[in-house]
């Protein structure tokens, strides 16, 4: 079996599953933010009475993220309902905006915090949780109605995926990141070209990236329709875990026999810088054929492109220069936020490098990866063209439907910050 | 929300867009702060149902043909037809919310991303017919449909012709049911409503 049959195997209770077979499962982490846990809580409340309780509150995890930094009242009403329920139900982890506690973006929180522990099962109320599979883990999005059902139960019908696997061999060249290789695989597959299916990443150049790096190839399963996506724990899996939680967990493998519906293999060292071109994910270019194309904006952020070593590459390029366009710099944590004023390249903190560059500094939050009210700090308002270290560009993802959204990896964005223009950042990084 | 097993023909006009309309589309992510219970908010989602989609892409093949007409919550339309990849993005169940809220009440795509096909189904909103052919660029928005959801055919009585869908397979058993809570207290795997 794979590691997604043989995780799904052991939350149903059984020795094995097939995939196709529909089974029932016990959740470990259920997962839900503001936008989706107010109305989850609305549906939990009719289906199981106004006075329900959930079925393990230490297992429940509230993450505010979505519209933070808005003066939307529905909006930040939505946050106040969490509150109330976070209090209802003595709810331990629940993240309140305004509090030290509050984190940021849901799926990078899940990281810092502990929830994502190798050979668990989490399921989240956002098409993203999927970047939980880094850790070796299932991880899948759900709507309202099936997370009530698990906050009553603590269970949830899945079918089974079948796997695709995707071998990355090689030295990564300094000019890549985790991002193009991520876009390279959607450009192939096509937004589609894993619905219903787990996407395991493996070889020698997944092992040899960061967690933050890993979390970024997860996070975009759902770009390629994935039910999820996985990479089996290893050392640096392990020491990440145990540097944040003392909760057991169990690291598995996929067996050698196990049957995969597809195999692809990646030469990392020969690659290219991979932009994905308006409006859809699977829309890629090598960073040379869109070079010169006109922007008004650059975005640094979310769950894919906000993590700390995300500004790290942004800040290699940027150190020093100035940028030609708006360029808005958003942490996807409150944790990554400090850490731009306590992580320096050659003396100079992170978050000097952008001031000086004079980029435009956010607050920890999804910010206007998706948009969001009116007055979200970057959100597209007209017919922008944006190069973003975000997931999605659909038509209107960051705001306006007449804007255009170009994916790029850090590197790449804070190249093409600098000159105003679609930039590869191997002219950049010498 | 009323739980209702499927009647066995439903009428109504088509809505035709094309492929990867994603959940940012269906509703676009600004409006996702109204409550989906409160009777004065959740018609908002019908009236800003499909609303993302660009404009040339609203209403197939003509373009620039609104879902809900302004300040309307309601919409003409029955049928939502699409292409592949149907309702792919985010998670966001407020999508299927949306649309049939607006009053529609059957999808047809050639295919659909996953969340977005197991909350219409789990959520007992838009029933999700997959065709067994392409549907745009044949069904124009404003045919009128027929729909036999037993049999899974659907005639298009404009054109004058009658077109395969895939039967509903094996979440047949949910959508009777009505949602997945019935189903699961069908299957007694959690008690009686309360
Ligand atoms: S940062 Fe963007 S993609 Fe990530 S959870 Fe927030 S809205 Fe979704």
């Amino acid at each position: 079996m794979t590691i997604t049959e043989k995780i799904l195997a052991s939350h149903a209770h059984r020795k094995r599953v097939t995939p196709g077979e529909s089974i029932w499962v016990d959740v470990d982490i259920l997962m839900t933010h503001d936008v989706c846990g107010p109305p989850t809580v609305d549906i939990f409340k009719r289906e199981f009475g106004q006075d329900a309780r959930v079925w393990d509150p230490t297992k429940l995890v509230l993450l505010p993220d979505h519209y933070i930094f808005t003066a939307n009242h529905h909006a930040n009403r939505n946050v106040r309902l969490l509150r109330e329920f976070a209090a209802e139900q003595n709810l331990p982890h629940f993240y309140d905006v305004g509090t030290p506690r509050y984190k940021g973006v849901c799926h990078v929180a899940l990281a810092e915090e502990g929830f994502n522990r190798p050979g668990s099962l989490l399921i989240g109320t956002d098409s993203h949780t999927c970047t939980s599979g880094a850790f070796g883990m299932f991880s899948t999005g759900v709507g309202n109605t099936d997370a009530a059902l698990i906050m009553g139960t603590g269970k949830i019908w899945l079918r089974v995926p079948e796997t695709m696997r995707f071998i990355f061999e090689g030295d990564l060249p300094p000019y890549l990141m985790a991002k193009d290789l991520i876009l390279a695989v959607i450009g192939d597959i096509g937004c589609d070209g894993a619905t219903y299916r787990a996407m395991e990443f493996d070889g020698d150049a997944v092992y040899a990236l960061s967690m933050q790096e890993r979390m970024t190839l997860t996070n975009m399963a759902i770009e390629a329709g994935g039910k999820n996506g996985v990479i089996a724990a290893d050392s640096v899996t392990i020491d990440y875990v145990r540097a944040r939680t003392d909760a057991p967990f169990e690291v598995v493998h996929s067996d050698a026999d196990a049957r995969y519906h597809s195999e692809y293999r990646y030469d990392v060292s020969t690659m290219e810088p991979v932009v994905a071109k308006p409006h859809r994910p699977d829309n890629r270019a090598g960073v040379g054929e869109v070079a010169g194309t006109r922007l008004d904006r650059a975005y640094v952020g979310s769950c894919t492109g906000g993590k700390l070593e995300d500004f790290v590459a942004a800040a290699s390029v940027l150190k020093g220069q100035e940028v030609g366009i708006d360029t808005y710099i958003v942490p996807a944590t409150t944790e990554i936020g400090r850490a731009l004023h306590t992580t320096d390249l050659d003396g100079v903190s992170l978050h000097e490098i952008f001031e000086n560059a004079g980029c435009l500094m956010g607050q920890a939050s999804c910010g206007a990866c998706l948009g969001g009210p009116k007055d979200t700090f970057g959100r597209n308002m007209a017919s922008e063209v944006v190069i973003s270290t975000t997931n999605r560009n659909f038509p209107g993802r960051m705001g306006s439907k007449q804007a255009s959204v170009y994916l790029a990896s850090p590197l790449t964005v804070a190249a093409s910050a600098i000159t105003g223009v679609i930039t590869d950042p191997r002219e950049v990084l010498v | 929300m009323q739980v209702q097993s499927m009647e066995k023909t439903i009428r109504g006009l088509a809505y035709v867009v094309g492929d990867a309309v994603d959940t940012d589309q269906i509703i676009p992510a600004e409006h996702l702060v109204y409550s989906l219970t409160r009777p004065d908010e959740r018609r908002m989602y019908g009236r800003f149902a499909m609303s993302g989609v660009p404009a040339a892409g609203q209403g197939l093949p003509f373009g620039h043909t609104p879902f809900t007409e302004p300040d309307v919550y309601r919409s003409r339309y029955t049928f939502v037809v699409g292409g592949t990849n149907f309702g792919c993005g985010s998670s966001r169940e407020h999508a299927p919310f949306a649309l049939t809220e607006a009053g529609a009440r059957v999808v047809i795509a050639e295919s659909y991303a996953r969340i977005f096909f197991r909350n219409t189904v789990d959520g007992g909103f838009v029933t999700p017919f997959e065709s067994e052919e392409r549907l745009v660029g044949r069904v124009r928005t404003g045919d009128e449909l027929e729909l036999d959801t037993v049999r899974a055919h659907l005639t298009n009585r404009t054109a004058g012709e009658v077109l395969l869908l895939r039967p509903l397979g094996d979440i047949a058993d949910i959508l009777k049911a009505g949602n997945v809570f019935a189903y699961a207290r069908q299957a007694g795997l959690i008690p009686a409503a309360p």
